[in-house]
C-alpha cells in the first residue's frame, strides 16, 4: 500500500504550481475588492477560513482564541452555502468532529487555546497518522505572558511532535492569508495543518482585504480503513509515510512567502519567529539598523534560508515569541552554536519567560535608548473582581460561612468566572488547574482522608470535563459536596452558550448516579443566604457524593439580552 | 506621520468605544492601524488599556515601545499615570479626572493630580461634568475623545463622520448628543490651550 507515497507528492507538486499561479492572481483581486475591514486578528483567520470554503467550524471557548469562532457565528449567515458553527462540549470533540468532517471531504476548521490543545492532543497527534482528507486547519492561540491562562506552553512543540506544518502568520493580513494557505496545504499533503498565533495578534485591530470566496467542497468521504484504523499494522505504515514525507514538508517550507529574508549587510542576522518580527522590524526601523533579518513563519524550518543567514553573519539572534524551541536547537545540546555566536532566551540577551517586545529586542541587540519616565510610587494595582451584583459573590459569601464551621476548610475549584473568588475579599477556593480538576481534585483529596471535600465548578467547565470525575466519585463512593456554578453561560470569554444548563445538567447528575436527595438547587441572591447556608451545610455535611446546583443567570449575559432581545436567540 | 496612543481605564468604562471610533476614522482617512486591546479575565474590572498605532506608512509592532507614546487619553486620573514609561518625553496626558475607587489603597486624588502635573501640560478634565452638560452623562468618553482629538493627528471631520456611522443604528438623537460631546471636549481643549 505505498499509494500514500505518491497521492501526497503529486498533489504537492500541483500545488507549488498553484502557488506561482496565486501570486499573478492577487494582482487581479485586489483591483476587484478595495475594501478593507478593520478585523482583529482571530477574526481575520475567520475571515480567511470563511473565504477558503469551510462547511464547518468546531471550538471550546478560550482567551484569546474565542473571537475567531464567534465571528464565524454572527457572519455565516451572509454566505450562499450553509455551514455549521456551534459550540462543542470541549477541545477534544471539537477536533474529533472537526476530523470526522474533514473525512467526508468538506474543509474544517478547529479552534482551541493552547492548553485546550492539551485536551485535543489525543486526537491530534492520531490526525497526524491518519492523515486528512478535505483541509482540516488546527488554529490554536498561545498566551505568552499569561494575560488569560495558567502557563505560557508553546503548541509549535506540539505541531513538532505531531509532524505536521505549522504556520505562524505576523500580521492580521497575513493571517487571512495564510488560513486560506494552510486549507490549500493541507490538501495538498493530506495532512492537518496547525496555524499557530499568540495573543497579541489575536487581539488587535488592522485593516484586512478579504480576497475571492471559494465554494465548499462538495461531499465525498473517504472509504481508506487503511488509513483510519490505526491498528499497529495500519498505524506502523502510516507512520512511516508520516516520516517519509517530512522532506518534502521542509521544501515546500522553503517556498513559503511566511519565511523571507529582509535583506541587510551587518554581522548580526536576526532570525525572527512568529510576531518576534514585528518587534524586529520596529527596532530596525526606528534605529535605522542594516541588520538582515529572516522572518520565521512556516514550519519545519527552511533550512536551507537558514543556512544562508548563519553563512553571512557572525552572531545571530534568535528571537521566538514562545518557547526557545528552536534556539535550543540550533545550540545544540553541548552549546557549539553552530560556531556562531548565538544570542536569545538562553543566554539571557532575551527574557527567558513571557512575551517580547520592541525594548527587549532593541536591548539584545545592543541599542541604548533614552531614559523614559517611572511609574509613581502612589501606584497601587488594581486587580480584577467579580461583577458587582454577580450570583458568584452571593454563592461565595454563604459557602465562606459554611466552610468557617469546619476545621477543614479546603474548596478544589476550576476555571471560569468564579476562579475570581480565590482573590479578596472572598479568598474562598483554594485550587484552580486545569478544566475539571475541582472536582477530581477533590475526590482524590477525599480518597485521602479530607473532611470536607468540596468543589467549585461552572456549568461550562463541567460539561467540558467535570462530569467524568463526578462519575468516578460516583463509582468510587468518595464523600465530596460537588457546587456547580450555573449562570447559564461560558462568562469568563464574553458569554457564549453552554453545552448544559438548568435541567439538563440535573439529568446529566442523576444519570451519571447522584442520589435524588443529594441533588439540590439553591438561588445565589442576598434574599436567598439563610437557606442557602442551610442547603450547602446539610449536603456538605453528609458522607457521600452530592451535588447542589446554584442557579443565577449572568448578570452580563442578562443585560446583554435585555439591550439587545435578539441575542436570546 | 505616525502617532502612538495608549487608552486607558478600568474595565467595563468602555475604552474599546473610544478606540473603535479612531481606529474607523484613520481607516477612513487611508491610514494603516494596529490596535491592540485585552480581552478576557482583566477585563472584570481591573486595569485595562490599549495600545492604538496610526500611521502613513507601514507598522510592524501591535505594541507601542517605551518612550514613544503621543498620547495617554485615560478615563480615569489614576489609570493614566499606570503607563507613564510608555509616555514620549514631548507626550500628553488627556485624562478624566473622575476616580473609579474599586481597591484598597487608592491615593489622595490630589497626590494624582501633582503627579500628573509634572507631565507636559496634561488635560484635565472634567468629564462627567461636561458631559451632563451636553445632554447626558453616559456621553462621557466622547467629552474624553474630544479633548484628544487634536492630538490624534486625525482630523476632526473624520472623527465626528465616525462617531455618526458608529452610533447610527442608535438613532438621530444619539449620534447628535455624542457629537454635542464630541464638541464640548474638544472646545474644553482648545479653552485650555488659550489660557495657558
Amino acid at each position: 500500500m505505498a499509494w500514500l507515497f505518491y497521492i501526497p507528492f503529486w498533489h504537492t507538486e500541483r500545488f507549488v504550481n498553484h502557488l506561482e499561479k496565486t501570486s499573478s492572481v492577487s494582482v487581479f483581486e485586489k483591483n476587484l475588492c478595495m475594501n478593507k475591514q478593520l478585523l482583529l486578528g482571530a477574526e481575520a483567520i475567520a475571515l480567511g477560513a470563511l473565504d477558503a470554503g469551510i462547511s464547518g467550524v468546531y471550538a471550546y471557548p478560550g482567551t484569546p482564541s474565542t473571537e475567531i469562532t464567534e465571528y464565524i457565528q454572527k457572519n455565516s449567515f451572509l454566505r450562499e452555502q450553509p455551514l455549521r458553527s456551534a459550540w462543542s462540549a470541549n477541545e477534544k470533540t471539537a477536533y474529533e468532529a472537526a476530523l470526522g468532517m474533514s473525512y467526508t471531504g468538506k474543509r474544517t476548521l478547529v479552534c482551541m487555546k493552547h492548553v485546550g490543545l492539551n485536551v485535543a492532543a489525543d486526537a491530534f497527534i492520531n490526525s497526524a497518522i491518519t492523515g486528512v482528507n478535505g483541509g482540516l486547519v488546527v488554529a490554536v492561540a498561545d498566551d505568552p505572558s499569561m494575560h488569560s491562562s495558567q502557563n505560557e506552553q508553546d503548541s509549535r512543540v506540539y505541531g513538532k511532535f505531531a509532524m505536521v506544518p505549522v504556520v505562524e502568520p505576523a500580521s492580521q493580513q497575513e493571517l487571512y492569508d495564510a488560513t486560506r494557505y494552510a486549507f490549500d496545504l493541507s490538501e495538498a499533503v493530506l495532512l492537518p495543518v496547525m496555524l499557530r498565533l499568540t495573543t497579541r495578534l489575536a487581539h488587535s485591530r488592522a485593516g484586512v482585504e478579504g480576497k475571492a470566496v471559494r465554494l465548499q467542497n462538495p461531499l465525498n468521504a473517504l472509504y481508506a480503513p487503511e488509513r483510519f484504523v490505526l491498528m499497529p499494522h495500519n498505524a506502523r505504515r502510516q507512520y512511516n509515510n508520516l516520516l517519509a514525507m517530512q522532506e518534502r514538508l521542509e521544501e515546500l517550507s522553503e517556498l513559503s512567502t511566511l519565511n523571507r529574508l529582509i535583506p541587510g549587510t551587518g554581522r548580526t542576522g536576526v532570525l525572527a519567529f512568529g510576531i518576534a518580527f514585528n518587534s524586529v522590524m520596529e527596532v530596525r526601523q526606528a534605529f535605522s539598523l542594516d541588520l538582515p533579518v529572516l522572518k520565521i513563519g512556516h514550519y519545519p524550518l527552511p533550512r536551507k534560508q537558514i543556512e544562508a543567514l548563519f553563512n553571512s553573519c557572525d552572531t545571530i539572534l534568535i528571537a521566538e515569541e514562545g518557547y526557545p524551541v528552536y534556539e535550543e536547537l540550533l545550540r545544540g545540546y553541548f552549546d557549539l552554536q553552530n560556531g556562531k555566536c548565538i544570542k536569545g532566551r538562553l543566554d539571557g540577551a532575551l527574557p527567558r519567560a513571557g512575551e517580547l517586545n520592541a525594548d527587549s529586542v532593541a536591548l539584545a541587540l545592543g541599542v541604548t535608548k533614552q531614559e523614559v519616565m517611572a511609574i509613581p510610587k502612589i501606584m497601587v494595582n488594581r486587580p480584577p473582581e467579580l461583577c458587582k451584583g454577580c450570583g458568584h459573590r452571593d454563592l461565595y459569601e454563604a459557602l465562606n460561612t459554611v466552610m468557617s464551621l469546619h476545621e477543614q476548610h479546603h474548596v478544589f475549584s476550576d476555571i471560569g468566572c468564579y476562579t475570581l473568588g480565590a482573590l479578596p475579599p472572598y479568598n474562598a477556593i483554594h485550587t484552580c488547574v486545569d478544566m475539571g480538576a475541582s472536582i477530581t481534585m477533590a475526590k482524590g483529596a477525599a480518597d485521602g482522608g479530607l473532611r470536607p471535600a468540596v468543589a467549585v465548578i461552572g456549568d461550562s467547565t463541567f460539561t467540558h470535563s467535570g462530569m467524568t470525575g463526578l462519575l468516578d466519585a460516583i463509582n468510587d463512593r468518595s464523600p465530596l459536596t460537588v457546587i456547580i456554578a450555573d449562570n447559564d453561560t461560558t462568562a469568563m470569554t464574553g458569554g457564549q452558550n453552554s453545552s448544559a444548563n438548568g435541567s439538563k445538567l440535573q439529568a446529566i447528575c442523576l444519570g451519571l448516579g447522584i442520589e435524588k436527595t443529594h441533588l439540590r438547587t439553591i438561588i445565589p441572591l442576598k434574599s436567598h443566604l439563610a437557606e442557602n447556608i442551610k442547603v450547602l451545610s446539610e449536603e456538605i455535611a453528609w458522607d457521600g457524593v452530592s451535588v447542589v446546583i446554584a442557579v443565577r443567570e449572568c448578570i452580563e449575559t442578562a443585560a446583554r439580552k435585555k439591550r439587545n432581545p435578539a441575542a436570546n436567540l | 506621520m505616525q502617532t502612538n496612543i495608549i487608552l486607558a481605564g478600568v474595565g467595563g468604562q468602555g475604552i474599546l468605544t473610544i478606540a473603535a471610533v479612531i481606529d474607523l476614522a484613520a481607516l477612513q482617512s487611508g491610514l494603516t492601524i494596529r490596535q491592540a486591546e485585552v480581552h478576557g479575565m482583566s477585563q472584570r474590572g481591573g486595569a485595562v488599556q490599549s495600545h492604538l498605532r496610526i500611521s502613513d506608512r507601514e507598522i510592524y509592532s501591535d505594541l507601542i515601545a517605551e518612550g514613544t507614546a503621543n498620547l495617554i487619553l485615560s478615563v480615569e486620573p489614576l489609570e493614566a499615570l499606570r503607563y507613564l514609561p510608555f509616555l514620549a518625553t514631548e507626550g500628553r496626558i488627556v485624562t478624566s479626572t473622575e476616580s473609579f475607587i474599586n481597591m484598597e489603597g487608592y491615593p489622595a486624588i490630589e497626590e494624582i493630580i501633582n503627579e500628573l502635573h509634572r507631565t507636559n501640560q496634561p488635560v484635565l478634565v472634567n468629564a462627567a461634568e461636561l458631559a451632563r452638560k451636553a445632554g447626558s452623562p453616559r456621553t462621557s468618553n466622547m467629552v474624553m475623545l474630544g479633548a484628544a482629538a487634536s492630538l490624534t493627528g486625525i482630523v476632526p471631520e473624520k472623527i465626528e463622520s465616525s462617531i455618526e456611522q458608529l452610533f447610527r443604528a442608535k438613532g438621530a438623537d444619539i449620534v447628535a448628543m455624542n457629537i454635542r460631546a464630541f464638541r464640548t471636549g474638544e472646545a474644553f481643549f482648545h479653552h485650555q490651550a488659550t489660557v495657558s
